[in-house]
């Protein structure tokens, strides 16, 4: 009975999380870059950053709307299907939770009403204000949420009163080994994500030539930054990497499909292709290269990785080749996105940044065009390297998923999860149909930036949108 | 000091903080969940414009309440998150499939054209049933999760009692919002539901001191009494204010009356049942964090907390006035 409500129970926090972080890595990554807009215009006083303003905004709003609402499932699903687990890491976990409300959510909600639909009530200033607010609240909350999360991969700092974790040492676990890492590279990939849409996006009005001079700008202001942060993500991306073959071998080992420890004075193989098999404790078949593992898990020539044969198997992962692949999946897509970026910003540079020369590279735009999905691909197999990989631990080394989760009918929670896939689907549904609208009306090119407020124009409250 | 009774200090001041959150909660998302009510009333889709116009700019930050109080609770009570959310689990993820559909809808309609009656609908649906499940919720704390179905009449009453109060804020809220034709209507739809709200009141009320021996027992001590009877007799005078005002006219003066409704009844309420979260079951002390992290909490949460007031004040403060029909 029990046993059902554990995989239910999962399956339900797999399913709203996967959701869930579609949505805030937009949200994190546009408001930033409404804030770059923003600050153009003020500085420039050219109106087109002024309509990129405008025009971004409307596609933020649709995204955070959905972003909210399944925001809310994931704060109260701790409570209602992991009330072991709240119970005994609360004293932590749910104080940093409570953190990201008060600090995060709350700072976002406040200003993004002023950020919407303040545009004729402010000044300049208080609006750029509110649009920094709101960039600086979401990223604040990645930050506390990778706070929490990165506890329970390598919890620190607390130790066991009455049966329940509490706090001995604030800093050590804030600052827990996995958490500078973690947060960097969902941080940055949040970044790469939205970047990604938007140069994707302007890359669609270049090819269909709609409004190209407006859109070269979004587009090389897109590429400018991911110049920059592609490599650095794939710096972070093989750091976290590091962190995981020490902090959490058997994690390691497993998305390299890694059996044998390596003996001492040899350099571990790495398997370019393979086929892991739990059942029977080996790779079915492997493409190796030899020595090359060690030099990736632990950055030196003979660098001992510990292999799964030397692990129990009641602590090996499940799914051995979801996250072998997941893996390679989103790490090859962070070489894809900095070769793409590195090659368009080459052949821009050739031609002087003329826009008929970027107009003329059809193929190279239909390429942005397409990468606009990859982004969240890598996101979501990066979640799943991580969560899946932590298994069969909640809390590493401290609580078993197994002992983690409440004893709710199993009734209960499949007409819960079966509520929230009906929602899902209309939620993405009408997410799709509006932002197609959005995207076949495209920007306003008449709009000019309202006069400083007045006091007349305060008392009214007429409608932006 | 010695620690027993700082521990006690802390662990009620965090008591005293949630309890803050939670009228500020109520109140705040009370009204836009209550205009989402009442725009089921309403069948002009110009008039539901207006409505949700009044709370456009606002909805979103008064609902993060809520996500700041489950936050509170889970750090400050781990024991009661975890009891109350697994213990109530159909009721809550009801609540949070209405949180879903208003908070999509609101934002959908928007962008919407012809849709734009059906978003309307989810809207006010979602708000309704959000309304219900919070009754719900309610009626089944003070019962002590206990089932029965003399507890299942009283759960239903607060649940009726909610959806009314909330339906009376959002509609005090709208006279101060609106004018003209749907300002008269909201005047009528808050001298109805004063009276409803207030009759629910007071067989909650009754209730509690049948249905709840915790209730009954804080009841019978005289300083408990004697706050509870100073109590009722500010919300007396304030149900009278509700009604004279609407009435008269006034416009700010139904909506002010009714937070000291709200207010006064929680006060009730926390009163009757204090020191419990959950009535016999769960007390503030058995569900505490130690000390370290409710000091912890209180420096990163309770510094922010006058911050969070400040910012929600300046935003309602910027969106002041009455809402007029937007031109294009
Ligand atoms: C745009 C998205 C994106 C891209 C291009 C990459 N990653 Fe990533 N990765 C994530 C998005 C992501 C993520 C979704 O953000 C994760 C999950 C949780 C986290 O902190 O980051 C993640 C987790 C994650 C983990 C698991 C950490 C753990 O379990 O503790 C590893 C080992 C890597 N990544 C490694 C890489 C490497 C070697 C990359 C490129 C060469 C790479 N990532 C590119
Ligand atoms: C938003 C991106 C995230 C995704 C896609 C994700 C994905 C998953 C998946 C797939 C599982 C099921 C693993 C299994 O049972 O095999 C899971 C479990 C879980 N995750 Fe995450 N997760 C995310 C973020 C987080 C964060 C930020 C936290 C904590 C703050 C968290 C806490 C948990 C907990 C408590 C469980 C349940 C216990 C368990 O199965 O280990 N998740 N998640
Ligand atoms: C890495 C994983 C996560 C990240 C980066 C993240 C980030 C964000 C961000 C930026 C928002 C603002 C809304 C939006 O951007 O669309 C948001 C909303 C929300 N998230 Fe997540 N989140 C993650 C996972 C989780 C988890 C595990 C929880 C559970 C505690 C959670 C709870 C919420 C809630 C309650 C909201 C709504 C806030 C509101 O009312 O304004 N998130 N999240």
């Amino acid at each position: 009975m029990l046993l059902d409500a554990l995989h239910l129970a999962r399956s339900q926090f797999a399913m709203t999380a996967i959701f869930h972080i579609l949505w805030p890595i937009l949200t994190v990554s546009l408001s930033a870059f409404l804030l770059v807009v923003e600050i153009l215009w003020v500085r420039t006083s050219e109106v087109v950053w002024y309509r990129h303003a405008r025009f971004w905004s409307k596609l933020l709003i649709l995204n955070f709307a959905v972003g909210v609402v399944s925001g809310i499932p994931m704060e109260f699903q701790f409570g209602t299907n992991w009330g072991p687990f709240s119970e005994f890491t609360g004293q932590f976990f749910g104080n940093i939770l409570g953190f990201e409300g008060a600090m995060a959510f709350m700072l976002e909600a406040g200003f993004v009403g002023i950020m919407i639909l303040g545009w004729t009530r402010v000044p300049k200033g208080v609006h750029l204000f509110a649009t920094a607010m709101v960039a600086l609240g979401s990223s604040i909350s990645v930050f506390w949420i990778m706070v929490a999360n990165s506890w329970m991969q390598t919890p620190a700092g607390v130790a066991l009163v009455d049966g329940k974790l509490a706090v001995t040492d604030y800093v050590k676990a804030i600052f827990n080994p996995d958490m500078a890492w973690g947060v960097s590279h969902m941080w940055f990939a949040a970044l790469e994500t939205g970047l990604m849409v938007i140069a994707g996006i302007s890359a669609y009005y270049l090819l269909r030539r709609r409004n190209p001079e407006f859109f070269v700008r979004s587009f090389k202001l897109a590429l400018l930054l991911l110049v920059f942060i592609t490599p650095v993500q794939i710096w972070l991306g093989d750091s976290s990497g590091v962190d995981v073959f020490a902090t959490q071998p058997a994690k390691g080992a497993a998305i390299e499909g890694h059996w044998e420890t390596n003996a001492p004075g040899t350099g571990a193989s790495w398997s370019l292709l393979a086929w892991p098999d739990k059942a029977n404790q080996r790779n079915d078949w492997s493409l190796e290269i030899p020595g090359l593992l060690s030099v990736l898990g632990t950055h030196s020539l003979h660098g001992q990785v510990k292999g799964l044969a030397d692990i129990p198997v009641a602590d090996q992962p499940p799914a051995l080749p979801l996250l072998y692949y997941a893996f390679r999946a989103m790490a090859g897509i962070g070489f894809l996105f900095m070769v793409l970026a590195f090659w368009t910003a080459y052949s821009l540079r050739k031609a002087r940044g003329q826009l008929e020369a970027l107009l003329a590279q059809r193929k190279l735009l239909l390429a942005w065009v397409l990468a606009i999905p990859l982004p969240y691909i890598a996101v979501e197999c990066g979640w799943i390297v991580r969560e899946v990989g932590r298994q069969p631990w909640v809390v590493y080394g401290l609580l078993r998923t197994e002992n983690a989760a409440s004893a709710i009918a199993p009734m209960a929670i499949t007409g819960s999860m079966a509520m929230f896939a009906v929602f899902y689907v209309v939620l993405i549904s009408s997410f799709f149909y509006f932002a197609r609208r959005w995207l076949k009306k495209g920007p306003d090119l008449t709009l000019l930036p309202p006069a400083e407020p007045t006091r007349q124009s305060v008392a009214h409250t007429a409608a932006e949108h | 000091m010695n620690s027993v009774t700082a521990e006690s200090l802390l662990s009620h001041t965090w008591f005293g903080l949630i309890g803050l959150m939670l009228v500020l909660y109520v109140i705040t998302d009370g009204f836009d969940l209550g205009v989402g009510i009442l725009s089921l009333f309403r069948s002009k889709e110009s008039d539901r414009d207006l409505m949700i116009q009044s709370i456009g700019h606002v909805w979103d930050a008064n609902e993060t309440w809520l996500v700041v109080l489950g936050g509170a609770l889970f750090g400050a009570f781990p024991a009661a998150y975890a009891m109350l959310l697994s213990d109530l689990y159909v009721p809550v993820m009801v609540l949070i499939a209405s949180l879903i559909m208003r908070g999509a809808a609101i934002e959908f309609r928007h962008a919407a054209t012809t849709t734009r009656p059906i978003w309307d609908r989810v809207f006010g649906i979602g708000s309704l049933l959000t309304a219900v499940c919070q009754g719900v919720i309610l009626g089944k704390v003070i019962t002590g999760l206990l089932p029965g179905s003399l507890q299942t009449g009283f759960v239903a009453l607060t649940a009726v009692g909610v959806v009314s109060g909330y339906a009376l804020i959002g509609a005090t809220w709208l006279v101060k919002k609106t004018t003209g034709r749907l300002e008269t209507a909201a005047r009528r739809y808050s001298m109805i539901t004063v009276v409803t709200t207030v009759a629910a009141a007071i067989a909650i009320s009754i209730g509690t001191l049948t249905l709840s021996p915790i209730g009954a027992g804080r009841w019978e001590q005289a300083g408990v009494f004697h706050v509870l009877v100073a109590l009722a007799i500010v919300a007396a005078l304030a149900f009278c204010y509700v009604l004279y005002s609407a009435y008269m006219g006034g416009e700010n003066g139904p909506f002010n009356a009714t937070m000291v409704l709200f207010v006064t009844s929680f006060a009730g309420l926390a009163v009757s049942l204090f020191p419990y979260i959950v009535p016999g079951q769960l007390s503030i002390a058995s569900a505490a964090s130690n000390s370290t992290t409710l000091i912890f909490m209180l420096i990163g949460m309770g510094t922010v907390m006058p911050i969070m007031i400040g910012y929600n004040l300046y935003q309602y403060h910027l969106f002041r006035g009455k809402v007029v029909a937007a031109h294009h």
